[in-house]
Formats: C-alpha cells, sequence, structure tokens
C-alpha cells in the first residue's frame, strides 16, 4: 500500500516536471532571444503581466480560450488514437465560412438558428476530417499529408467561396471580402462585462462543456476504453475485440466535429461573418495546446489560458515598443522544449523504474541466496 | 497519370518491373505521344500560350524551389527522418538568404538561404534524432518557429534599411543566360503555332531563355542527388538507415551520424529552395514561400521517394502554378480537355483490362470534367491553385499500394534497442 502511494506521487511529480522543465527553458531562451536582440529581457513580461490586471484584456483571453480550447481537443482527440490530425485548421476554416454561408442564408426563430448554424459546422468540420479517414481506413493514405493537402484546398476552396460571383460581399470602402452579416437571431448570447470590456461570448461555456465531454467519453465509457487503447497498442485492442478501422475512421470524425466546432466562438459571438480577417493558424496551436496539456482536458484548459495569455498580452508589447512577435517565439519555443521535456522525463522514469525494479529483484535474490545456505 | 507513376516507379532505383518495364524506347514514345496530344489540345483550342516559350521557362522558375524542396524531403525521408518541416526550413532561407543578399550581393545570399535551411535542419535532428521527438511534431514546432522568429527580425533588420516589418530591401538578382542564336530561332518557330513543331520549340525555347545560373544549379543538383544516393556506399549506408537502422547499426553504421547528415542536407535544399524564391522576386516578402514547402513534400511521394520522379512532380506543379502565374484561366480552361482525353484513354485500357468498375468511375469522372469545359470559359485561379494538392491525394489514393516509402521512415530509433 505504502510503496503504491509512493508510486503514484512519483509519477505525477513526473507529470508535472515535464510542463515546467518546458516553460523554465522556453522562458530561458525567450529572454535570451531579448537580450541578443539588445532590448530589455525582463520589462516584456512585465508589460505581460501587468496587463492581466485590464479587463478588456481579461476578455480577450477567455475568449480567446474557447476557440483554442476546442481546436487542442479536436487535436487531443487524434493523439489518444495516434492520429496525427494536423488537418484541424483546414477543417475549422471551411466549417466557418459554410457555417456563416449556411447562417446568412437561413432565417429562423433564435436557438433553432443557431442550433442549424453550429450543425453545420459540425457536419462540414467532420466529413472534411472524414475524408482523411476514409483514404486511411481504405487506401492506406497517411492521414498527416492527407490533412496537410486538404489543409491547403480548403484554403483555396474558402478563397474561391467569398468571392462576390459565389457567396462573398464587399462593403463599400473596404478591401475585405465578407460572407455578409448573420441575422441578430443566430448570435449567441453573451455576458456582458462593461461597455469598455465588451462580453465574454456565450459559447465559452460551450468549449468548457465539450471539455466535460471529452473526459467523460474517453475516461468513463467503453467507446473512450477502445479508442485509448488503439493509440496505446494497436495489435493488443484488436486482440480485444476492437476493429481498429471504425476507431480511425469514428475518431477522425470526432476530431473534425471537435474542430468544425473552434470556429464557433468567434463566428456566434463576435464577427458574425466569415471575412479575411477570420483567424488562420488555429489549428496549428492547437497542437501546441494538445502537446502542452498532454491530452488531458484539464491540461489542455492550462494550455489554452497560457497561449491565449501570451497571444493577447502580446499585443500590448506594440504599444509599449516590443515587437509582439516574441510571443510567437515563445510559442514555438514552448513546442519544442515541451515535446523535447516529456521524452526526457518519460524516459527518465523508464530508467527509475528499470532501476527500482533490478534492486527489488537483487534483493529477493541475495534473500532467496540466504535463506538457501542458512 | 498512370504513365507518371510507371516512370517513377521504374527509374533510378533499378527495381525489377513485375510486369512491364520501361526502357528509353517506351519512353520515348509516351512522350511523343504525350506532346501530340497537348499540341492537339492547343489547336482545338487555340490556347497557345500552354507551349510558349515564356509559358514554358515561368513553369521550370517556379518548378525550381518546388523540386528543391522536394530533394530536401527526400534525403531526410531516405534517412527515415519525415520532414514536414521543410516548409519552416524554407521560410528560414527565404529570410537569411535575402538578409545577406541584400547587402553583400546575391551570391552571399545563397550561401546564407543554405545556412538559414540548415540551422532549420539541424534543429530537427537535434529534436528527431537526438532528443528522440516525434518527427512530425518536430516538424510542425520548427514551421511555427521559423514563421514567429523570421516575424520578428525582420522588425530588427529591414524596417531599418528601408524595407518594412514584411519585406526587405531589394535584392540584386542572380545572372541568367540565353542561349543567343537558338533563343531566337525557337522563339521564332513557337511563334507559327504549328503542328508539334511549335510545341517543341517552345519547351527547347524556355528552356534556353534567361535561365538563372541558380537553376542550373537546381538542375544539376537531380542527378547529383541520385548519384551520391544510389551509387556510393555513403548513400547505401546512408538508406540503410532509412530502411532498416537496427541492421544498418549490426554491420557498424553510425546511423545517428548518417540521419543527422541527411536531415542537414535536407535543411540546406529546402533553404536554397527558399532564396530561389527570393532571388525570383528581387525581395523578401512575408509568406513568400506559400505552402512550397508543403508542395516540395507533395511532389517527393509524387515521385515514389525518387529523385527523378521528384522532378517530374516538381515540373508538373511548377507548371500549373506558371498557369496561374500567367492568369491563365483560359490556359487552364484548355487543359480540361486534355484531362478529359488522358481519361478517356483510361478508360479504354482498364476496359482492355477487363476492369469495369474502375472503368466506369474513370468515365464518369471524365465526363463530369467534359461538361464543366463545355459549361464554362475559365477556371477559377483557386481550382488552379489547388491542382497539386488534389493530384497528390488522387496518386496518394490511387496507387498508394504502388508507392514505397523507406520502411522505417518515421520510426523511433534508439541506438542498441534492436
Amino acid at each position: 500500500m505504502k510503496n503504491a502511494f509512493k508510486f503514484d506521487r512519483e509519477r505525477l511529480l513526473l507529470g508535472i516536471a515535464g510542463p515546467v522543465l518546458a516553460l523554465a527553458v522556453a522562458f530561458a531562451l525567450s529572454v535570451l532571444v531579448l537580450v541578443a536582440s539588445g532590448l530589455d529581457p525582463i520589462e516584456p513580461f512585465q508589460i505581460m503581466f501587468s496587463s492581466l490586471q485590464e479587463q478588456d484584456v481579461q476578455v480577450l483571453i477567455v475568449n480567446q480560450w474557447a476557440t483554442y480550447y476546442l481546436a487542442a481537443l479536436a487535436v487531443a482527440v487524434g493523439f489518444r488514437m495516434n492520429l496525427f490530425n494536423i488537418g484541424v485548421d483546414g477543417q475549422y476554416r471551411l466549417a466557418a465560412v459554410l457555417a456563416a454561408i449556411v447562417g446568412v442564408k437561413v432565417s429562423a426563430p433564435g436557438p433553432l438558428h443557431i442550433l442549424i448554424i453550429i450543425l453545420t459546422a459540425i457536419v462540414v468540420g467532420s466529413i472534411w476530417a472524414g475524408v482523411a479517414g476514409v483514404l486511411k481506413t481504405a487506401r492506406g493514405v497517411s492521414e498527416v499529408v492527407s490533412t496537410i493537402m486538404l489543409n491547403a484546398i480548403a484554403g483555396n476552396l474558402i478563397a474561391w467561396m467569398v468571392l462576390k460571383d459565389q457567396f462573398g460581399e464587399q462593403a463599400e470602402g473596404s478591401n475585405d471580402l465578407t460572407t455578409g452579416l448573420i441575422d441578430e437571431s443566430g448570435w449567441f448570447p453573451g455576458i456582458k462585462v462593461s461597455d469598455f470590456a465588451g462580453e465574454i461570448y456565450g459559447f465559452v461555456f460551450i468549449a468548457a462543456a465539450v471539455g466535460v465531454v471529452y473526459w467523460y467519453v474517453l475516461s468513463r465509457t467503453r467507446f473512450g476504453f477502445d479508442l485509448r487503447a488503439s493509440g496505446a497498442s494497436e495489435s493488443a485492442a484488436a486482440a480485444s475485440g476492437v476493429d481498429a478501422k471504425r476507431m480511425v475512421l469514428v475518431s477522425m470524425l470526432i476530431s473534425g466535429a471537435v474542430a468544425g466546432l473552434a470556429g464557433m466562438p468567434e463566428l456566434l459571438g463576435g464577427t458574425h461573418t466569415y471575412s479575411s480577417n477570420f483567424p488562420v493558424g488555429v489549428g496549428f496551436t492547437g497542437i501546441t495546446i494538445a502537446l502542452l496539456g498532454r491530452n488531458n482536458p484539464i491540461g489542455v484548459a492550462f494550455a489554452a489560458l497560457l497561449i491565449a495569455f501570451l497571444d493577447k498580452a502580446s499585443s500590448q508589447l506594440n504599444l509599449e515598443g516590443y515587437p509582439a512577435e516574441i510571443a510567437k517565439i515563445m510559442q514555438g519555443l514552448i513546442v519544442l522544449s515541451v515535446v523535447i521535456s516529456y521524452e526526457q522525463v518519460r524516459r527518465y522514469g523508464q530508467r527509475r523504474q528499470q532501476h527500482r525494479v533490478g534492486e527489488e529483484l537483487a534483493a529477493q535474490a541475495k534473500k532467496n541466496r540466504k535463506e538457501v545456505s542458512a | 497519370m498512370a504513365t507518371v507513376t510507371d516512370a517513377t516507379l521504374k527509374q533510378p532505383a533499378g527495381r525489377p518491373a513485375k510486369r512491364f518495364r520501361l526502357t528509353w524506347p517506351w519512353m520515348l514514345i509516351i512522350l511523343a505521344g504525350a506532346l501530340c496530344l497537348v499540341s492537339l489540345v492547343r489547336l482545338i483550342t487555340g490556347a497557345d500560350d500552354i507551349t510558349s516559350v515564356g509559358q514554358v521557362s515561368a513553369a521550370l522558375r517556379l518548378a525550381v524551389p518546388i523540386g528543391l524542396a522536394g530533394l530536401g524531403g527526400l534525403w531526410s525521408e531516405r534517412a527515415g527522418v519525415v520532414n514536414i518541416g521543410l516548409e519552416g526550413m524554407m521560410i528560414l532561407g527565404t529570410w537569411f538568404g535575402a538578409w545577406a543578399g541584400y547587402q553583400w550581393g546575391p551570391w552571399t545570399g545563397v550561401a546564407f538561404g543554405i545556412i538559414g535551411g540548415i540551422l532549420g535542419g539541424l534543429l530537427h535532428a537535434v529534436a528527431t534524432v537526438t532528443f528522440g521527438v516525434n518527427h512530425i511534431v518536430s516538424g510542425v514546432a520548427i514551421n511555427i518557429l521559423a514563421l514567429g522568429a523570421t516575424k520578428y527580425l525582420s522588425k530588427f533588420t529591414f524596417q531599418e534599411s528601408g524595407g518594412s516589418a514584411k519585406q526587405s530591401p531589394s535584392i540584386e538578382r542572380i545572372d541568367t543566360v540565353t542561349l543567343p542564336g537558338l533563343s531566337d530561332w525557337m522563339k521564332t518557330l513557337n511563334g507559327k503555332h504549328w503542328f508539334l513543331v511549335s510545341d517543341i520549340a517552345g519547351f527547347a525555347g524556355g528552356v534556353v531563355t534567361g535561365i538563372s545560373l541558380l537553376t542550373i544549379l537546381a538542375i544539376a543538383l537531380i542527378p547529383a542527388t541520385w548519384y551520391l544516393l544510389w551509387r556510393t556506399p555513403f548513400g547505401l549506408r546512408l538508406r540503410s538507415c532509412g530502411e532498416n537502422p537496427h541492421a544498418a547499426e549490426s554491420l557498424g553504421v553510425n546511423v545517428y551520424k548518417y540521419k543527422y547528415v541527411a536531415v542537414i542536407v535536407s535543411g540546406a535544399l529546402a533553404g536554397l529552395g527558399g532564396y530561389f524564391l527570393a532571388d525570383a522576386a528581387g525581395i523578401y516578402q512575408e509568406g513568400q514561400t506559400g505552402n512550397r514547402g508543403y508542395i516540395g513534400l507533395a511532389t517527393m511521394i509524387f515521385g515514389n521517394w525518387l529523385p527523378g520522379g521528384t522532378a517530374l512532380g516538381a515540373l508538373l506543379f511548377g507548371y500549373t502554378d506558371s498557369l496561374n502565374v500567367r492568369s491563365g484561366g483560359d490556359n487552364v480552361h484548355a487543359l480540361l480537355l486534355l484531362l478529359v482525353i488522358l481519361l478517356a484513354l483510361a478508360v479504354v485500357w482498364q476496359l482492355y483490362k477487363r476492369k469495369p468498375v474502375p472503368a466506369v468511375f474513370t468515365a464518369v469522372v471524365a465526363a463530369l470534367l467534359l461538361w464543366w469545359y463545355l459549361a464554362t470559359d475559365q477556371v477559377p485561379s483557386q481550382f488552379v491553385a489547388m491542382a497539386p494538392y488534389v493530384t497528390t491525394i488522387v496518386v496518394l489514393a490511387l496507387f498508394s499500394k504502388r508507392l514505397r516509402m523507406p520502411k522505417a521512415d518515421g520510426l523511433p530509433y534508439r541506438k542498441g534497442e534492436g
């Protein structure tokens, strides 16, 4: 009993050591970058932290969190199954643009209108991810390559769809092509904080709920068990009767559906239209976050908060004469140091375990020998 | 499409052909047939630009960066390291090359472009080979990091010397060569719009007109890669690391070293490709690589992890790219007809082979394309830009059983764990 407790504590320690080590390394490297560019290495971080006290920045961070959390969960579903859905970005964008178009074309009473938009996003996201899933299960095409290609195809499709000949609109005196504004019945109600700070998107709570569902399905249902089992060892899962191909397809569809949701906080709560300003690269940020949060719903939530903070607080840096791009560098450094430190910590844990097992076996053997000689 | 894969399958690697061996005479016949078809389509549609000297030379210019990225991917994956980070390495190549290029001339730019790519490659090698990080994760990280780093650096450098936060001051271009007599002669011949003769003149003229010294270098790198990887002991060892690293290890090959060399060369090639873009534009611009690293990866897969196939893929994708650049809505429209004819030939072939189901499928696709051709006058440029990606997916879906990637590609390797 005592041993089991000790083992768990060690695992917990090792689990925390990974991200802490990674963040420390990333921070140290960012400081080095700042020093190398002849800037004050500490003040940018002070500015970013002090901006946290301002209400508008807080609201921005919380709203951004919802998008990042959903994108990261989409990636994490795949990761749990050893699937690399690099295509979350394309799925999210294509879902957002089509949901926006449907939202403009359809008019319905409030909740129904919103529901139609959300369902469109879910369906589009999962279809786009499903293409990669079918290619993998039916033809053995690596999902990494196919989703990269599908990202690019989605980008071009979107560029074509927002043209004026198709579904695009152009406001007078603006270069931006948009899909037109969704009627107010299709706006997701938010919580107003103040006139200055704006409102917190209502979809933030949906994102949190999706996190709870993710936790429940993965750790409390048969399906989740099968999914994690296939990820850990495909042959073992197959031996216990799991249909690997079906699992690949289903988890791709789920991943795509969640990716489709990722565009909704912004679309339903913020812009109410899809324009060329709609954020790009969210899927890739999602990969960073899922890695940092180790695919764990709570870990991912914290990781999403951290990255949302870096994103939003760094825009204050420009006002103070520091390049906000330092946050982008930090993100890249975080991914790299996170994966390296996780791998190192894992190996260290493995060595410790081997060592301990070896010691116990040696002690046992010694005892046996003593007994024999006695 | 079928001919292309056949060609790539049976190229330098010297893999024994199962049914039909693609020998030189066959290749020439296929080439001649393709030329006749293109020429025919040109005459029917009147889209004379599809084989003009300008079009071909633009295609060649656009194929070079894609091909270099593809070769980069080839080096790395032949040693068993998947390289999604090509895009990031290309970005580093454009930035570093442009930064040195506008200050100290284009050839220093080339050197620095290569160095920039090498930095990315080195990072990828450290992460994947030394630290055993998943190759795809590391590649994604490098893409993110390269984008962030170059944006950051641009603010410090270009903004203070006549550029802006998004672009560099202009760079002196690398010299181009034109074969004086031949080029003009080919241009005149091309201008006559005769059947076949003018098309051949167009291709020949495109190759000898206004070709950058860097292009010549890039073309030379293709046979050089083939020779190094398939005809030297060094190449054999490097490829053995991609096929079965533990077997290589047991024969005394230092697998780590070879993987490092391969990934660094990969970065250098991608970086060179990146600088080529800056050189072609005469300036560095943010987002200049435009996913060409990913297209390079696609060409390598399209080319079945072989240099000849990669080059062919790069030419094909460079050609579609050039159609877009030269406002080619009409030209692409003409090429739809070519695609329809090719698919019709494929239907005949499939029927001859008694494969009714694929034949019907191909026929439906051909009919849809024909309808598209007849119902419209132009193909939107967005669809043209999609072509390389769609082609790659189609090729992967149709021929994934015949494509053969290195056996241990992307797998983790630790010394002494075989």
